[in-house]
């Protein structure tokens, strides 16, 4: 199997993204040269550590890191244009339209002041100017029902703080969702929505998919959604991805030792009723000062293996065979197979 | 249950005004956000309550802490009525209870550094020291998986589940009796959130903590409660112990909810038979008459528009609000 599955052309393309934030303490290094494209058509997922890096790697995709405040290397481009370089005008203009994003803290991408109609029918107008405002008001109902919110004519005219947590966050994927953008970038949607909502927002992010084509970058530390929703999956730890490929080979065969660990500490939750669950020991690295070589090597229990190997070298990305994934690690081939077979056979 | 009830919820109703609001706009009718629950939570265990989003999971939390006021019914505190008090009354009350709120960033002040946050409930404490609270804070940030080092931070430059846990930090600076937790670990990845729900459990079973523990995820709330209550529509549906709730499960609605919790396993996912819920999403301004879940309920009769179920003990050894339970 292959596991860049191209189902269309290329919609986004990101080159070794960095992102780094001066502060007082010293520079947090929260993107350390990430590289992936996703096509039309194409769902990729993002897991990994909470704080390695998947929001700030979306929100510079969408424009949203201020490059003055924040040192930015690398590339990305969106429909050929690069989103470093272009004029402010430009990305604006692609925002909304040819790209949108679900953040995640719906709170904060929601005006308190403004009823929710008004939000969604605004975020329609941006781009269609000259639209009326019946036409608005038609759209932002539709979009309240595709969302699934209840008695949508009654509730249009409310504001943000009536809505349950879960109706705000489907609130903000009718926003992102009204212009049918070509590129979707998707964090953590489903987190505050109970399984069925869940289910009904992943089947609304499909149809627009297969309607248009769409590029989705799904943001998820929920395992669950990954294996029912994207085609392919990359894991991020501490700013760097670690390990990429399709969904059934990750699942299958996690070849990288730090994705084998986020896959032991959910199946200790499915399977203990009670008592510890597993975690991956020790805690993530110092972003202001990565340890050398792998950045996982600190947790990672076979780095001992390879002597100093791990501590001298940053691993690079190379695709492991027979299992087909990518992954960055020193460990061969057939240790990584080993491995796999060990504790993921089923 | 052996142990004694620490907080107790009887027959809560939180209804809110619905429509636009400004002067030349009337309201429009009553959000039924809390329409009759009752339950109770016991010293040192933990009830969990799940259901669809906007069910009134949030009210409910907030009226037992009293954050809300309800519209009617009871809410007591180690027998005493918390319902109506105000003022340095209801402060003293709250000092034993905390809230994980479940919009971090909405519940964190943004000019305030996370030391400052996290500190902010050392200060109402009997005998407190401000000498002493950084080195506190920096312990609960080490606990919560932060890195002390960042005690001088702001919350956006953290990350969504960074500033989850700070909120569960500041929740369980000051020792209380009962912490209310609104979706606590939903921003966590796996790894981080067994850390929090083993610490969770480590202060359960050190200072017999109390807790309400709200989420979506089914799994989660297996794992850590006590008690489980599905609510559906402002009311609960079924109740009781985990192995009753997920093994014996009774009433349609929890069905449904079960069947579609996402499998991590894409081949799994690909092949199992999920309930999907049709008919109208009832709105809680008008909700359907009977049982509230028939616009929905697979097994729906004629009697289910007349009488509305009640929430009893149906063969099942735990109690359900259904005519026709599994
Ligand atoms: N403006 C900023 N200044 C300094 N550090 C920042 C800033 N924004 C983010 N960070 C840091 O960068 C790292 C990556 O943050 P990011 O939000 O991308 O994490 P994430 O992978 O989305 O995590 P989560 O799963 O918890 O949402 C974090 O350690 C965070 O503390
Ligand atoms: N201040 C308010 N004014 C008006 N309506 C409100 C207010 N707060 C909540 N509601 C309404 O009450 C109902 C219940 O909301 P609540 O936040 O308790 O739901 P929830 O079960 O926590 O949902 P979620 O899982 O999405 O967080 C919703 O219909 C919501 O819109
Ligand atoms: S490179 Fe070394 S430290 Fe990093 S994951 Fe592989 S074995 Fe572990
Ligand atoms: S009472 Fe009737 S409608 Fe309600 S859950 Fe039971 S069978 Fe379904
Ligand atoms: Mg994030
Ligand atoms: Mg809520």
């Amino acid at each position: 199997m292959s596991d860049e599955v191209r189902k269309g052309e290329v919609v986004l393309e990101v080159e070794d993204l960095s992102v780094g934030f001066p502060t007082p303490d010293g520079l947090v290094q929260a993107v350390n040269g990430v590289s992936f494209s996703v096509s039309s058509g194409q769902t990729l997922g993002i897991v990994g550590e909470s704080g390695s890096g998947k929001s700030v790697t979306a929100s510079t995709i969408m424009g949203l890191t201020n490059q003055k405040s924040a040192n930015v290397l690398g590339s990305i481009k969106v429909g050929g244009i690069d989103i470093l370089r272009a004029d402010e005008p430009t990305v604006r203009g692609l925002r909304g339209q040819e790209m949108a994003m679900v953040f995640q803290d719906p709170m904060s991408a929601l005006n308190p002041y403004y009823t929710v109609g008004n939000q969604i029918g605004e975020a329609y107008a941006v781009h269609h100017p000259g639209c009326t405002k019946k036409e608005r008001r038609e759209i932002a109902l539709g979009m309240l029902n595709k969302v699934g919110i209840p008695n949508p004519i009654q509730r249009i005219d409310e504001y943000p703080h009536q809505f349950s947590g879960g109706m705000r966050q489907r609130i903000v994927i009718a926003i992102a969702l009204v212009n049918n953008p070509r590129l979707l970038i998707a964090d953590e949607p489903t987190t505050a929505l109970d399984v069925t909502v869940q289910a009904q927002i992943l089947e609304l992010m499909k149809s627009l998919q297969q309607e248009f084509g769409s590029a989705i970058i799904l943001i998820t530390h929920d395992l669950g959604v990954v294996a029912e929703a994207v085609d392919d999956v990359m894991v991020m730890y501490a700013g760097r991805s670690m390990e990429k490929a399709s969904v059934t080979t990750l699942f299958d065969n996690p070849s990288h030792p730090y994705t084998r660990g986020l896959m032991g500490a959910v199946r200790s939750l499915d399977h203990s009723s009670r008592g510890s669950l597993h975690t991956i020991p020790g805690s993530p690295p110092s972003l202001i000062s990565l340890p050398s070589g792998c950045s996982f090597r600190p947790r990672c229990d076979l780095a001992a293996s390879l002597g100093d190997t791990c501590s001298l070298k940053v691993p690079s990305m190379r695709r492991v065979e027979p299992i087909g994934s990518l992954s960055a690690c020193h460990l061969d081939d057939q240790q990584l197979v080993n491995l796999t077979k060990k504790n993921f056979a089923s | 249950m052996s142990s004694e009830v620490i907080l107790e919820a009887i027959d809560v109703i939180k209804h809110f005004p619905t429509g636009a609001r400004g002067l030349l706009q009337r309201t429009t009718g009553t959000v039924k956000a809390v329409d009759g629950v009752s339950l109770q939570i016991y010293t040192g265990q933990t009830l969990g309550i799940v259901g669809e989003s906007g069910c009134g999971k949030s009210t409910l939390a907030r009226v037992l802490m009293r954050l809300l006021e309800p519209s009617a019914g009871s809410v007591k505190l180690q027998g005493e009525d918390i319902t109506h008090i105000h003022g340095q009354h209801l402060r003293k009350v709250r000092s034993q209870m905390q809230m994980v709120f479940q919009d971090p960033i909405a519940s964190l002040n943004p000019r305030h550094s996370v030391g400052e946050i996290i500190s902010t409930p050392l200060k109402f404490l009997e005998g407190h020291h401000a000498g002493s609270d950084k080195a506190r804070v920096q312990e609960l940030m080490n606990l919560v998986g932060l890195n002390p080092e960042h005690y001088n931070r702001y919350p956006h430059e953290f990350s969504g589940g960074q500033r989850q846990r700070i909120g569960i930090a500041r929740a369980i600076a000051v020792n209380p009796k009962i912490i209310v937790a609104d979706e606590p670990v939903s921003a966590l990845d796996v790894s981080i959130q067994a850390q929090i729900l083993n610490l969770l459990e480590k202060l359960q079973a050190d200072f017999g903590l109390s807790y309400v523990f709200i989420a979506h995820d089914l799994s989660v709330v297996r794992h850590i409660a006590d008690q489980v209550a599905v609510m559906y529509l402002g009311k609960i549906v079924e109740i009781g112990s985990p192995e009753d709730v997920y093994g014996i499960t009774a009433h349609p609605y929890t069905k449904a909810l079960m069947s579609a919790v996402p499998v991590a396993n894409p081949r799994i996912a690909a092949n199992r038979h999920r309930i999907v819920l049709t008919g109208d999403v009832p709105s809680p301004v008008n909700p359907p008459s009977g049982c509230r879940f028939r616009t929905r309920c697979p097994k729906a009769q004629e009697l289910c528009a007349q009488d509305e179920p009640l929430l009893l003990d149906r063969g099942h050894g735990h109690p359900v609000a259904c005519h026709f339970p599994d």
